[in-house]
Order: structure tokens, then sequence, then C-alpha cells
């Protein structure tokens, strides 16, 4: 299979030929392929921000490509507002952007902008607000009346109205509670089963990442660390946690019960994986 | 990108014109300002410019920092310098087509005007390049304290300038992430007729009003929680002091300035 | 022990906006803090509990009951000063509490407000700096920090005031997990080495493993007081309430729900690990 979107050796330098030049993403690879849940992960300063902005055009590579649907996405820098539509990017704590007088109008922006007609826009605006789990009766208040979860859910409701072939979110749960975390991420799970359309999940919590992703690209230090399925990076626990990467609690009880002596796989990262490592355990052992 | 934009902007060093009382340096600014404008023939012109070139050398700032502080007012100096040309009576230069309406006593003005913008500037730009911008509010404060007296608030707009200046940079960066944001739901900012354009800047201005509301709103907050009650009794952490270089400074400010003034009157 | 903070049947409600109802977001809540201990207040969004952090210096004043800090009401406008000076606040948005563009001016801010002689400003600026690990960045701009030096430069505001007592209210909320890291190993330093009394307000359960009470709202209501493992081990009330406790603890309850007998009190990776492998080695046994 064509992977839908990818990049290729990209390098992007900020502050070109100042004393304060530096490389924010070096060299870097990465394939989205249609229909995935991918997870990036990575430090603040990792360069993820940096990459993401390049995923729709934002940032313009210094070096490197980025290819959309096998096209370069720059072939044609007059066009990059098309990008924009088909790589729909949610920003980090993107309810700062809000700036309608009513929620409906603010979902409508992007495909306002993509010249989409009344009944179009209409039947997206509905459906965006639904994904978020936002009510009909929000959609004619002012989003600035919400509470903060809901003006935020009332942003990512803006991108998915783009119908994007590809949604990137930054952060989508950052500063929320527990609560509020699992409900984002399961209205993201929800979208990307009923869509089909793939997922580009950011963060830097590798529970939420493990828990909901097919695939993790981890970054560090502006390159690429490591790439594989859940298992095939938890595996390699004890290498995350020398470079600093914070690893779900379950692996790290993994680790040090591997390092009391039992035979248990490490690659774990949710409770019942774990529950279910050690019922097999303890039949064993019986 | 709005992150290049130079706004009193300050370079750090040691030389004398950073160490300098800020006071001092206003108070010389102040001076050189008068002294520019009294300024009349090429004999006081020249010592002014003198002045300023002394000031330069002694502070080691680039002369190119100087000068891309004119690229703003280029305008407005080709502007003057055309209009002083054209439009001052006297000998024109020349017979012919256009020369005729140039005069050699509108020339004479015009490097004169021109001379006295960039001289102007230079001299302001030398002022918040070796002068950091907290050093000058306090300055300013303080050489404006005798204000207080007749119920300006003095305090008050030092404070206001100083936190303007410390937000100034966390706003530029905001405002490149909402245009990031809008961009991200095809927000076009570079195309259309001007009433178009304008309309298209409402999704960057709107989030950047509230936000900035927000900013001020917790700002307050954390300032009175930290036990700010206002300028009375509030004590520094850098006390001015003036040290026996910003006597010497003031002095021959004072000189450059009087005498100027004296050797214009006498028609140099 | 002596009380550094107390409520007596706190309440508040805030003003409610046209048309809607007046709901309480504190309602009749005892809690008294001791002095140089460790408390987490936990809860989720609209929990009531940075409602409760913004009484303990007076930012808001109860419409019932009252509030002492070291017996002193937050009511009385003659006493807000020394009780702002005894009690700091740091707060969410590390952007903006931060008011001077230079770090030690910044820090430097609470101490000129009370008036204290510049010989005096310096020591404590160059000491606060140090207690939270800044002391490299003395002259540097605040908004070239990454989120968690910029909270450690408030927390330096905050103690250059030498208080009693220190309220991080959300403050770990918008940083990254090496920032919340930073904050909370700055706040159990100043907690260890000075004495001071710390109250952390959270909904990131595993920020209050190390403290030495845990208290929990819920709806305006305190709903649960006690040490981080007597809270923890209440795994299902937890839950009912929008909060979570730490995987561990979520795990040893499930293994023991399939008829292991763990104790919950171990919420530690280590502690936890030792309680299920001694489990494992008692079976073979």
């Amino acid at each position: 299979m064509e992977p839908i979107l990818r990049v290729e050796n990209l390098t992007h330098t900020y502050s070109a030929g100042t004393p304060f030049q530096r490389n924010a993403v070096e060299g870097m690879n990465l394939t989205v392929m249609p229909g995935e849940f991918l997870g990036i992960i990575g430090h603040t300063g990792s360069g993820k921000s940096t990459l993401i902005q390049h995923l729709n055009g934002l940032l313009r590579p210094t070096s490197g490509h980025i290819y959309l649907d096998g096209k370069d996405i720059w072939a044609q820098p007059k066009k990059i507002r098309d990008v924009r539509f088909q790589v729909g990017l949610v920003f980090q704590y993107p309810e700062y952007q809000l700036f309608e007088e009513t929620v409906y109008k603010d979902i409508a922006f992007g495909p306002g902008n993509m010249g989409l007609d009344k009944d179009e826009i209409d039947r997206r605006v509905r459906e965006g607000a639904a994904f978020v789990g936002l009510p009909e009766d929000v959609l004619h208040k002012s989003p600035f009346e919400l509470s903060g979860g809901q003006k935020r859910r009332v942003a990512i409701a803006g991108v998915i109205a783009m119908e994007p072939k590809v949604l990137v979110l930054d952060e989508p749960t950052a500063g929320l509670d527990p609560q509020g975390r699992e409900n984002i991420l399961a209205q993201i799970r929800a979208y990307h089963k009923s869509r089909g359309t793939s997922v580009v999940l950011v963060s830097h919590s590798m529970e939420e990442v493990a828990q909901n992703v097919d695939r993790i690209v981890v970054l560090r230090d502006a390159h690429n660390f490591m790439d594989g399925t859940p298992r095939q990076v938890f595996a390699r626990a004890e290498e995350l946690e020398r470079v600093g990467l914070d690893i779900p609690q379950v692996t790290k009880v993994a680790l040090a019960l591997k390092r009391r002596g039992l035979p248990i796989d490490t690659a774990v990262y949710t409770v019942p994986e774990l529950e279910r490592e050690l019922l097999r355990l303890k039949g064993g052992a019986v | 990108m709005l992150k290049d934009i130079t706004l009193g902007q300050y370079f750090p060093g040691h030389t004398l014109a950073h160490r300098l009382d800020p006071r001092t340096k206003l108070l010389a600014v102040v001076l050189y300002i008068v002294a520019l404008f009294c300024a009349k023939g090429v004999v006081t012109y020249a010592i002014v410019m003198a002045a300023l070139a002394t000031c330069i050398l002694v502070s080691r700032v680039k002369l190119r920092a100087l000068t891309r502080g004119l690229k703003a007012v280029y305008v407005i100096v080709i502007f003057t310098a055309v209009m002083n040309m054209f439009f001052t009576g006297g000998t024109p230069v020349a017979d012919v087509w256009l020369l005729r309406h140039i005069t050699f006593e509108g020339l004479r003005t015009a490097v004169f005007m021109v001379l006295r913008i960039i001289m102007l500037i230079m001299g302001t730009f030398l002022l918040t390049y070796t002068t950091s911008p907290i050093a000058l509010t306090d300055g300013l404060e303080n050489a404006l304290s005798p204000l207080k007296k007749l119920h300006v608030p003095v305090h008050e707009l030092a404070m206001m300038m100083s936190i303007a200046l410390r937000f100034i940079p966390t706003l530029i960066e905001e405002t490149d992430k909402i245009m990031s944001a809008q961009k991200a739901r095809g927000a076009d900012f570079e195309s259309g007729s001007i009433f178009k354009r304008a309309k298209a800047l409402v999704p960057i201005l709107v989030p950047l009003f509230i936000s900035a509301f927000r900013r001020a709103d917790e700002l307050a907050t954390a300032m009175e929680c930290r036990c700010y009650h206002g300028g009375d009794g509030r004590t520094a952490l850098h006390v001015l002091h003036y040290k026996a270089a910003d006597y010497l400074v003031m002095i021959g400010f004072v000189v450059l300035t009087v005498g100027v003034i004296v050797l214009a009157r006498m028609g140099f | 022990m002596a009380t550094m903070i107390e409520t007596k049947d706190l309440t508040f409600t805030y003003p409610a906006e046209e048309g809607r109802e007046e709901m309480p977001a504190l309602r009749n809540v005892n809690l008294s803090v001791e002095k140089g201990s460790f408390v987490v207040v936990l809860g989720h969004n609209g929990s009531g509990k940075s409602t409760l952090a913004k009484h303990m210096n007076a930012v808001l004043l109860p419409t019932g009951g009252a509030l002492y800090v070291e017996g002193m009401d937050t009511a009385d406008e003659a006493v807000l000063l020394e009780i702002r000076r005894r009690v700091g606040m740091v707060f969410q948005n590390p952007d903006n509490q931060i008011v001077a563009n230079v770090v030690e001016e910044d820090v430097a801010f609470a101490p000129e407000n009370l008036g204290i002689p510049s010989d005096e400003i310096r020591r404590r600026v160059d000491d606060a700096l140090a207690a939270v690990g800044m002391e490299n960045f003395t002259r540097h701009a605040p908004h070239l920090l990454s989120g968690g030096q910029k909270q450690r430069i408030a927390i330096a505001g905050v103690i250059a005031m030498e208080p009693e007592c220190i309220v991080l209210d959300e403050a770990t909320a918008m940083l990254d997990p090496v920032g919340r890291r930073e904050v909370l190993a700055s706040a159990h330093r100043l907690n260890r080495e000075r004495g001071i009394t710390v109250v952390l307000i959270t909904h990131h359960m595993p920020e209050a493993v190390n403290a030495d009470r845990v208290v929990v709202m819920n709806d305006g209501y305190l709903v649960m007081d006690g040490t981080p493992r007597e809270i923890f081990a209440r795994v299902g009330e937890l839950r009912a309430i929008g909060l979570a406790a730490p995987d561990t603890v979520e795990l040893m309850d499930h293994l023991n729900k399939s008829g292991w007998d763990l104790p919950l009190e171990a919420i530690t990776v280590e502690e936890c690990a030792d309680a299920i492998y001694n489990a494992l080695a008692a079976e073979e046994k």
C-alpha cells in the first residue's frame, strides 16, 4: 500500500545565518498509511511541532520533501492551501483560536474557506459537532460562553469539518483532567473508526499514545529515534527510560518485576495486559 | 516573520555608553536633540555630527545596526528632501526644465533637513541600543518623579511601559501561533483586495484581544498576590547612582548644546 | 503542631451570570493545614479545588464561613499584605505571572513592593534563585525559558517574600512531563529543606504520591482527607468522581478482583513490584 503522507529526509533550520541558528528537525523520515492511527512522541524540543507544521505546508522545508498522495506538496506553492484542507491540523490549546459570534460559524470557517456551498457546509458543521459530542443547542451559542473543554471540542470540530484525509492533533488533551482527557480520546477513536481516515496523535504522554495508536514514532533531539508498534517500542522500554522519556507506569512495574528475576514480558503498557501477564505467571506458579 | 521586528532593540555590552546612568543618557539625548535643532550652518552641524560620531565610537555599536533603523523612515527622508528642493525660494540651479524649480537655497536646506532627520534617529537609536528597556523605564520614572507633585501618575506610567515591554515578545509569539492555526483552516492573508485582507485579520485580532485581556486579568491578580500596592513605599533592586563619568558626560553635553546655540546665533 | 491555614465552614458562590442559577463553588469546607506539611488537593475541573486555593491568600473572600492564615482572618483588610506575604501563590499560566523582562528583576518584584532595602533584596533574589536551581539564569529574558523554568522563576518570586506557605494553583497543568518534574522537585525541596508549607492543587494523580496528606474535592465539598496510601486505596470512589488512582493501584485492584490479595497501600512502582513479587513467591511455596 502507498503511504498517504511521506516525509523524506526533512531538515528545518531556524534563524539560519545568525548565532541562534539551529536545526529543529534534521534528516527526518515519516510515513502515514491510509487509515492508520499513528502516534508521535517526544520531549519539548524534540522537533515534533516543527515536523507537524510541515505536514500541511505551514512551514517550508529547508531541505527534504513532503509527499501527499505521492505528489510533492511544494511542487505548486500557490496551491498550498489545498494541502491544508487535506491534512487537517489541530494545534495545541486550539480553543484560543476561536473568534466567531457563534459556535456554528466558527466550525464553518474552514469549510467556508474551501468554497463549499451552503448546504454542504451545513452538513459538515453538524457532522463535525456530532463527532466531538457537541449538542445541537450549543451551535448557536457564542463559543466564549462555553467551558474550557467544550471550547476545545469546537476547535477540533472546526478542523474535522474540513473532512481532511489526515487529521493531525497536537496534544489534544493538554491541561484537561483525567475525565476530560478520556472523553476527547474516546471521541477521536470513534472518529477514526467511523471515518476510516488517518489520524496522527502528537503527545508527550506515552500512556496516552500507547493506549490508542497502531504505530508509534519516537523523536529525540530533532531525529527519528524509534518507529514501530507499541509492543515493539515498549520492548525497548529500558532504552526509552535511559534517554529520559516517560514510560507508562505499568511498563515500569513490569521492568521492576523483571529486575526481581521474574520471567515477565516487559512489552506491556496497559493495566489489562499486565494483569493478563501476571495471571499467566501465577497460573504457571501454581 | 513577525519575530524579526526590531523594536527598541538592546545590544548588551560593557562600554562606557552602556554603563552610564540611564538618566544621564536621557538628559544627553535631550540636549543632543536641542543642539541638533539649533544647528544652522556647516560649522554647527559638523560639531553635532562629531559628537554623535564620538558616541557611536565609544558605544561600539555597529554603524550597520544604526543605518538599519533608518529603513523605516526612508520615505519621510526622501519626501522632506524633495519638498525642500522644490519649494524653497531663491536662485535656480540652472535654466532648463525641472532644474528651473530647484534652487541653491533649496538644495542646502534639503541636505540639512535630511542630515537632521538621520542624526535624530541615529541618536535616539543609540540610546535604545545601549540601554536595556528596564533601565530606560527606571531612568524615566526617576527623572520624571518631580512631576508626581503635580499628580502625574509617573510610577503607574513607568510600570505600564515595562509591562508592555515584557509582553511584546509573548504577544508576537501568540500572533504567530494564531495566524498558523487560522492558516491551517484555510485562512488566506496574502491575496485579495485591501478590504478582503482587512477582513481576513478578524480571525487573528479577535482571539488576540481576548487573550490579551485574559493575560492582563491574570497578571493583575498575580501582581496583587505579590503584594503590589502601587508605587508608595516601593524600593528597588537596582538603585540608580550618578558616578563621576555621569557628571562629566552631562557637563560635556551642556557645553555642546550651549556652544552650538551660541555659534548658531553668531551665524555659523 | 501549629496550624498554617484553617477554614471554618468555608462557602463561596461566584456571582451568577444573567439567567443562570447561583451554584456554590465551595460548600462548608472545613480544613486545617499544619505548618510544614505538604498537602495535595485533588479534584476534577470544576470541583472547587482552585476556588479553595484562591481563598488561601485572599484573592477571593468567603461568602460564608471564614479562612484563617495563622489566626488572621483573610476578610480583614488591615492584614491583607501580611497574609499575602506569608502565603505565596503560583498560578497555572507561566506567561501571565512574570512581570519583568529580566529574571532577577522579576524575582525582586515582591520584595520591592514590600519596601525591603536594596542590599537585602539582592541577597533574597540570589537565595531564591538558588533555591529553585535557576541561579545561572539571573540576567536572562523570561520569555526564552521553558515552561518548567518559567514556573520555577515564579516560585522564586514567591520565595523572595520569605513566606511560610506556598500555594501552587494548578501550577503544573500546562507543563510537559519534564517541566512538571522540575516544579514538583522544587516544591518538595522547599518543603524539606526550609520547612515551607506547600499546598499543591492538581488533577494529576501521580503528583500526590509523595505528599504528607491528600485532600479530595468534589462538587464544592471536601470528600476525602488522608494520607496518599489511604486515599488511593479507595480506587472505586475516586473513579466515581472522575479521578483515577495511579496505574499501580488500578493494577492491584484488578488483580485482587481476580482473587489476589494485594495491599492497595503499595503506591509507588517499587512498592507495587515488591507486593506482586512477594505474592507470587508465596504462591510458589
